[in-house]
């Protein structure tokens, strides 16, 4: 139906009728841009910085681990997948050997249980650190990235003072954790494991964590330009995070404290008094406050473990060679990008006969389409950096 | 008859002096802000570099700028894209005619002081959005209209707050505007010799709205949108590289010093000082004045993020113009009635 223009006109006394003729352009943000934290790959539809539509090309970091880890032994595993998701090394190994080690029923000692625990933690605090340094960085304010930084260094110079490796530590072993390297063999019973002074050295670090918390919210939280550009920003209701398959941080920013640090017991987290945290709207600002304060309980969860740190062996009784009963099995675990699970299928041998993983990050960036659409490219770069995903957690 | 009565050879002598301040105090500022960015973040090059203080930071930085490849894309629009950079620094190399360091260090005191100053240095933002567009880069577009969509919105408050200042002196010539805010005060402190600056009379308003509009005219945090790296790479700088770059860097530090010198002219008293022989201290004290605004542009850089586009629209359009168009009207009744 066509209606001629003055008709229109005369019927309503404010007809606007100046319609800009632009054009639809293609965007092709990555794989190589500053902000997509790696090699992700967005080709968004735009008009002017409107985006009508956004399609996320992932796999360019695809290093087939789960094919890699059916010709491999269980030992050798740990030290592929702590590369899944780099930034958080050690949390990604413990579902894994938490789920070997229940189709085996080894019995892990208390204190290896508890170094487990602690190191989680930090590996959740540097992980987090890395987030509140980045996420600013993208807003525009570069200051924050050091201030997180610098107490980022000093956990990882602690995680590499127990294992031996910054990122990828490689310091589980079935039953337990390694012993300490040149302890000799009595070390494998005598508790002389952790360095000297680890645990006095860590409770200082955990002062200064607290403090650089403080410092970020004073700079950043509290700031009108920041809150400006996160308020309102990426909202995810709770319905569509709960169907796309959101966990973690992001989910608990929409309004959903679920942790499974609460619910599981593949590390004895029961032991400690701690909050889990969430947000009100899901915007970019509730999952930043959400992560803040996740540092702030895992300090508190480390404090507590120092505080209750028992003796006694790192590692239970394992034959030599570690071979794993005919079984299946599915353990996850709250890591810091969210959920991540490993779905063990063994038939008795060295190494599994398959290996599922469930990443966390995959699973939330499912979300960017309908996430990413009638919003503007800044607000592209605010959503992905407060999804704080990890391409090796995408594509494995 | 003295070389200097030559029309052209003094006109030779004083645009050298113009550029040489110019490049000079520029380089200061990026100093300035490579040490305070390094006392901020704990940067180790501008502590250390050279020894001490590190002062072979920024020498060794234009030294990489200068050894790079002057890249021009294939697609590029040549012509266009190799004037950018010298049209973007040019304007702000124009601002300084005008500007008085002392009662007579000044290049040529113009009628229209404000005015011209105020035409030029827009200039700037035609050579970023030559820059934007010759690029054949979609992030370069971007940013360069950007850059013309932020001159827009930001240059109608800045003319706004300067307005009040020519109605409360009653010139637009940028040397008169200083006398009367030192010499020949309009205000002084009452019972004393002692001129107040057109700041502390009225003009405060007008001087927030002139800083402000000027950091989104220079694209600097929290307005650096037409650059934005985090969004659009390095947004109209994106394909430049080598010396072209460093006209466009430059023109950004000339750009902060030209703007701190407008604003420290209209609003802080420029060269004046009270009881100070400003004949031979005026530049010190103008230097003086400027670092302390380029300071402020820098600490703002280092700890804000940058606003959304369309926040920085209606953050003008709804804020800025209409205090702006207030601050006129309570200037002129002031004019009036007193």
């Amino acid at each position: 139906m066509t209606v001629d223009p003055r008709v229109a006109m005369h019927h309503s006394e404010v007809q606007v009728s100046v319609e800009l003729q632009t054009q639809e352009m293609t965007l092709n943000l990555g794989p190589q841009h500053p902000s997509t934290h790696g090699v992700l790959r967005l080709v968004a539809r735009v008009d002017g910085e409107k985006i009508e539509e956004v399609e996320p090309v992932i796999g360019y970091m695809h290093r087939g681990y789960e094919k890699l880890a059916e010709v491999r032994t269980y030992a050798q595993i740990t030290a592929l997948i702590n590369r899944i998701d780099w930034v958080s090394g050690f949390a990604n190994e413990i579902p894994f050997v938490v789920a070997a080690e229940r189709l085996m029923e080894l019995e892990v000692p208390a204190r290896a249980q508890y170094i487990r625990l602690i190191l989680t933690e930090m590996t959740r605090i540097s992980s987090h650190l890395l987030f509140t340094s980045s996420f600013p960085l993208e807003l525009g304010a570069a200051t924050p990235l050091m201030f997180a930084l610098r107490e980022r260094e000093h956990i990882l110079d602690l995680i590499e003072g127990v294992t031996g490796g910054r990122f990828h530590p490689n310091f589980n072993r079935m039953g337990g954790v390694k012993p300490a390297a040149g302890g000799g063999k009595t070390q494998k019973t005598v508790a002389q494991d952790l360095p000297k002074g680890f645990l006095e050295e860590t409770r200082a670090a955990m002062g200064e964590v607290y403090k650089v918390c403080d410092e970020i919210d004073q700079l950043v939280t509290g700031n009108e330009i920041f809150q400006e550009r996160t308020r309102g920003v990426g909202v995810i209701p709770v319905d569509k995070a709960l169907s796309f398959g959101v966990s973690g941080p992001n989910l608990r920013g929409s309004g959903v404290a679920f942790d499974l640090r609460k619910t599981e017991d593949y590390l004895p987290y029961g032991d400690f008094d701690f909050e889990v945290p969430s947000g009100e709207t899901g915007d970019c600002y509730d999952r930043y406050l959400v992560r803040v304060a996740e540092i702030r309980q895992a300090a508190n969860i480390i404090m507590q473990a120092i505080d209750g740190m028992p003796s006694g062996p790192l590692q239970a009784k394992v034959p030599r060679v570690i071979k794993v009963p005919p079984g299946e099995i599915y353990i996850r675990a709250e890591n810091p990008k969210g959920e991540m699970g490993y779905h063990i299928v063994s038939e008795g041998g060295r190494g599994p006969y398959r290996l599922k993983i469930r990443s966390a990050s995959f699973s939330n960036l499912s979300i960017l389409p309908w996430l990413l659409r009638g919003i503007l490219v800044p607000d592209i770069i605010a959503i992905l950096g407060s999804l704080d995903f990890v391409l090796g957690d995408v594509d494995r | 008859m003295s070389i200097f009565d030559n029309f052209w050879v003094f006109l030779a002598i004083k645009l050298l002096l113009v550029v040489g301040v110019l490049l000079g105090f520029s380089l200061v500022i990026i100093y300035a802000e490579l040490k305070v960015s390094a006392h901020m973040q704990s940067r180790v090059g501008p502590f250390f570099a050279g020894g001490r203080y590190g002062w072979a930071q920024p020498l060794a930085d234009a030294l990489k700028f200068l050894q790079k490849e002057d890249l021009v894309p294939e697609e590029a629009d040549s012509p266009v894209f190799r004037i950018a950079p010298m049209v973007s620094l040019m304007s702000t190399v124009a601002v300084f005619v005008i500007v008085p360091f002392s009662p007579s260090l000044i290049a040529k005191d113009l009628d229209l002081g404000v005015f011209y100053a105020l035409a030029v240095g827009s200039i700037g933002t035609v050579g970023i959005l030559m820059a934007g567009w010759s690029s054949a880069n979609k992030y370069s577009l971007m940013g360069g209209l950007r850059a013309a969509a932020q001159l827009i919105a930001y240059e109608l408050p800045m003319v706004l707050a300067v307005v009040a200042v020519v109605v409360q002196a009653g010139t637009m010539s940028m040397a008169r505007i200083v006398e009367l805010q030192g010499p020949d005060a309009l205000y002084r402190i009452p019972g004393t010799e002692i001129g107040l600056p057109f700041v502390m009379v009225g003009q405060i308003l007008g001087f927030v709205i002139f800083m402000t509009a000027a950091l989104a005219e220079l694209n600097r945090i929290p307005f650096d949108m037409p650059i934005a790296e985090s969004e659009l790479v390095m947004g109209f700088l994106t394909e430049y590289s080598g010396i072209r770059f460093t006209m466009f860097f430059l023109a950004e530090y000339a750009g902060m010093f030209a703007m701190s010198a407008i604003a420290a002219t209209l609003f802080l008293g420029g060269w004046y000082f009270p009881g100070l022989d400003t004949e031979i201290l005026g530049p010190v004290v103008m230097m003086g004045k400027v670092s302390l605004l380029a300071f402020l542009m820098i600490w703002f850089r280092w700890t804000w993020p940058r606003f959304r586009e369309d926040q920085l629209q209606s953050l003008a359009w709804r804020w800025l113009v209409p205090l702006g168009l207030v601050n006129i009207v309570v200037t002129a009744i002031f004019k009036v009635a007193l």
